[in-house]
């Protein structure tokens, strides 16, 4: 008896994958895999984003023009080559239309060959690194977010008009924290007195670089730590005494889901960003207001460009009618950005990131008493990132 | 020069707190022969404690020394429940099994307190900065890191050393079947120690939380340098684990505050920026490897013979 049930469930396993495997491009469906952080001390992230997609989901009603929206959310864990690999499992057993996701410029470019290289379209709702918007970009690739330069050369310019003259830097060891480092470096006027690159994920203790920006002279402190990092050194720069001695001025470190663990030491602290959530769309509005109905939270911009990544596949596969074996006009549809940002409209470079606008953020407290992010001005219009040369796509 | 002294004693606040960990996990690692992948997982539960109790108490020394005597509850029924089932198998059964018990501890964290992390709002009185000498203004809590860590690694000292308990503990790392077979009941022996590497392990995340915040998955990064300090100090050796743990805080340390500066002077900057994180990140393992080159049983060996 224990024999066949086991014999039976083992048939059920396989019919069960057998049928997974002739999933697919199923008449009626559209298939989108979302890698994200759904655990370990980033899980924070993925969740909001989830949360994003999800409401998306419902403000499209569940279809994509006549075919069912479904998605297939994967975690990387944090780490690159369980990323990699679970992009092939998506590509592979449930051979999704797009993927979408990834918060992590080291995890995206880990995952990168094997998704360009089956041809599937990847939406990136977060990471940018300088690599894919030049030499490697892809006609398969697309960008919600930002390439990493922009939003720390737009940090260049509010140092700049803030007249800081010397600067202290500190950012993760990664991709994307080299990227940071380099698109502040060229749009700051000043000097870089100091120069920081920690250990990353590993390194969660920041003395010794705090240390050395107190001793170093400088006029203001830039940082990059997205995510618990942030919370991290927010907190220990309050504790070493230097707020209100060295200004502090971020990009990714202070953000909606950081906000609640930073609470009043995030006050006033500057950062950049291409989406708030007070820009005055309507698109924006709808989302930023159903958001908070449904989670009583502000969304991050995390949230926001996962939402736009959902919008923009969307738009896509309306314009094609469903028919999405045809790749070329799912392409140049996605090309159009044919859809209602959140962040405002915006137009694909020729590299598919996001020719688009930057602002300056601060911290304030809402009506509630809640902590939150308000645009204080548009510090970059219309800007490409600086890689897009390098791509060989026109 | 004062820049130099403020990053000596980064490096000892970074060396105590390691040092709190680290004995721990050579004691259990040495006396019970047991590979405890989890002992990171006692760090985190010790600062997510930290964080209910100081939210209810609303005072950060009670939520502290609330937090202590529950972690060390966890570490007794961790080892009665599932740990003591292992003593007799082998290192790689131990090592799956406690693997799996960091899964069971994360997932049970983010159940009951979310993925978002939490933090330890420090009172007032501790949230600045105290002039140590003129010119060099060292953040309190940071200095209280370093009191605390050296108080109780004295205590520590002298309760290994000094006591009947710590008598028997140290025979027990030095030959397990002998004073088994004198009549010391093992087994108590065995549950008592692993409590007390658990309250260790909670006291360095309680004390680590405010700094770094309390996260899922906050032990294991930690906890490998933790294996770092004891295989470098001699497994088994609180002795070993208290020098190399000050070691590795310093070298750690030292490493991300002149080696960037220092190899900018022999190099060009661009490639002085590229090697230096790399390098300062490397510098405990390099020692380490040197150690176990030089001296293969760590600096302290605890059994002989």
């Amino acid at each position: 008896m224990k024999a066949a049930m086991i014999g039976l469930t083992a048939a059920l396993a396989m019919l069960a994958a057998e049928a997974a495997a002739q999933g697919g491009s199923a008449p009626g469906k559209v298939k989108i895999g979302f890698v994200s952080t759904y655990t370990g001390p980033q899980a924070a992230i993925g969740a909001d984003m989830k949360n994003s997609v999800e409401l998306a989901v419902q403000h499209l009603g569940g279809k994509m023009g006549n075919l069912a929206i479904e998605m297939i959310y994967e975690d990387d864990g944090f780490k690159p080559e369980v990323g990699k690999q679970k992009s092939e499992k998506l590509i592979e057993a449930d051979k999704v239309d797009f993927i979408a996701g990834f918060i992590w410029s080291n995890v995206l470019l880990a995952s990168y060959k094997p998704i360009v290289d089956s041809q599937t379209f990847l939406i990136s709702a977060n990471a940018g690194p300088s690599q894919i918007a030049g030499e490697l970009c892809s006609p398969w690739f697309f960008s919600t977010s930002w390439q990493n330069d922009q939003t720390p050369m737009a940090m260049g310019e509010v140092l700049n008009k803030d007249g800081i003259k010397k600067l202290y830097v500190v950012a993760p060891n990664y991709p994307a924290g080299r990227d940071m480092v380099a698109g502040v470096k060229r749009t700051f006027k000043g000097l870089v007195v100091g120069e920081d690159m920690t250990k990353w994920p590993g390194q969660l203790d920041f003395a010794a670089e705090l240390s050395k920006a107190k001793a170093s002279g400088a006029d203001a402190i830039f940082t990059f730590f997205p995510g618990a990092h942030g919370v991290q050194f927010l907190t220990q720069y309050a504790q070493a005494g230097l707020k209100g001695q060295i200004p502090l001025y971020t990009t990714y470190t202070i953000d909606a889901l950081s906000l609640p663990l930073q609470k009043d030491l995030a006050l006033d602290v500057p950062g950049t960003q291409s989406w708030v959530n007070d820009l005055p769309n309507e698109a924006n509005k709808k989302y930023v207001a159903d958001f908070k109905k449904k989670h009583g939270t502000y969304p991050s911009f995390y949230g926001a460009q996962s939402y736009d990544a959902i919008m923009l596949i969307d738009s896509a596969v309306r314009a094609t009618g469903g028919n999405l074996k045809n790749k070329d006009a799912v392409r140049a549809a996605l090309k159009k950005a044919d859809f209602k940002s959140v962040r405002g409209a915006f137009k694909f470079g020729n590299n598919h990131f996001p020719i688009q606008n930057f602002y300056q953020q601060t911290v304030v407290k809402d009506a509630q008493g809640m902590l939150t992010l308000k645009t204080v001005a548009p510090i970059l219009t219309d800007h490409q990132d600086s890689y897009a040369a390098k791509c060989s796509m026109k | 020069m004062l820049l130099l002294i403020e990053q000596i004693l980064n490096g000892v606040q970074l060396g105590l707190l390691l040092f709190l960990l680290a004995a721990g996990l050579t004691l259990v690692f040495g006396i019970m022969d047991l590979v405890n992948l989890a002992h990171g997982s006692l760090y985190m539960i010790g600062a997510y404690f930290a964080a209910t109790f100081v939210d209810w108490t609303g005072s950060f020394v009670l939520g502290a020394l609330l937090a202590l005597p529950a972690a060390f509850l966890v570490g007794i029924v961790l080892e009665r429940v599932a740990l003591s089932t292992l003593y007799s198998r082998d290192h790689l059964d131990q090592v799956l099994a406690t693997f799996g018990l960091i899964l069971f501890f994360n997932e049970l964290v983010r159940l009951v307190w979310g993925p978002g992390g939490r933090t330890i709002p420090l009172p007032a009185a501790l949230n600045g900065t105290v002039p140590l000498l003129p010119g060099l203004d060292y953040p309190i809590y940071r200095l209280i890191v370093i009191l605390v860590g050296g108080a109780v690694a004295f205590l520590l000292y002298w309760l290994v050393a000094k006591t009947r308990l710590g008598m028997r503990i140290r025979a027990g790392a030095s030959n397990r079947e002998m004073i088994g077979a004198l009549g010391v009941d093992i087994r108590l022996l065995y549950t008592l120690v692993f409590g007390i590497g658990a309250a260790f392990a909670a006291l360095a995340g309680i004390m680590a939380a405010p700094i770094t915040t309390a996260q899922i998955g906050m032990g294991e990064s930690i906890l490998i340098v933790a294996f770092v300090v004891i295989v470098i100090g001699g497994i088994g050796s609180i002795r070993g684990a208290f020098v190399a743990a000050l070691l590795v805080g310093m070298i750690d340390t030292m490493g991300r505050a002149f080696l960037p500066e220092l190899l900018r002077a022999i190099m060009s900057a661009p490639a002085a920026n590229t090697l230096a994180p790399a390098l300062a990140s490397m510098l405990i393992y390099l020692l380490m490897a040197l150690v176990l080159f030089l001296r293969p049983e760590g600096l302290f060996p605890a059994r002989r013979g």
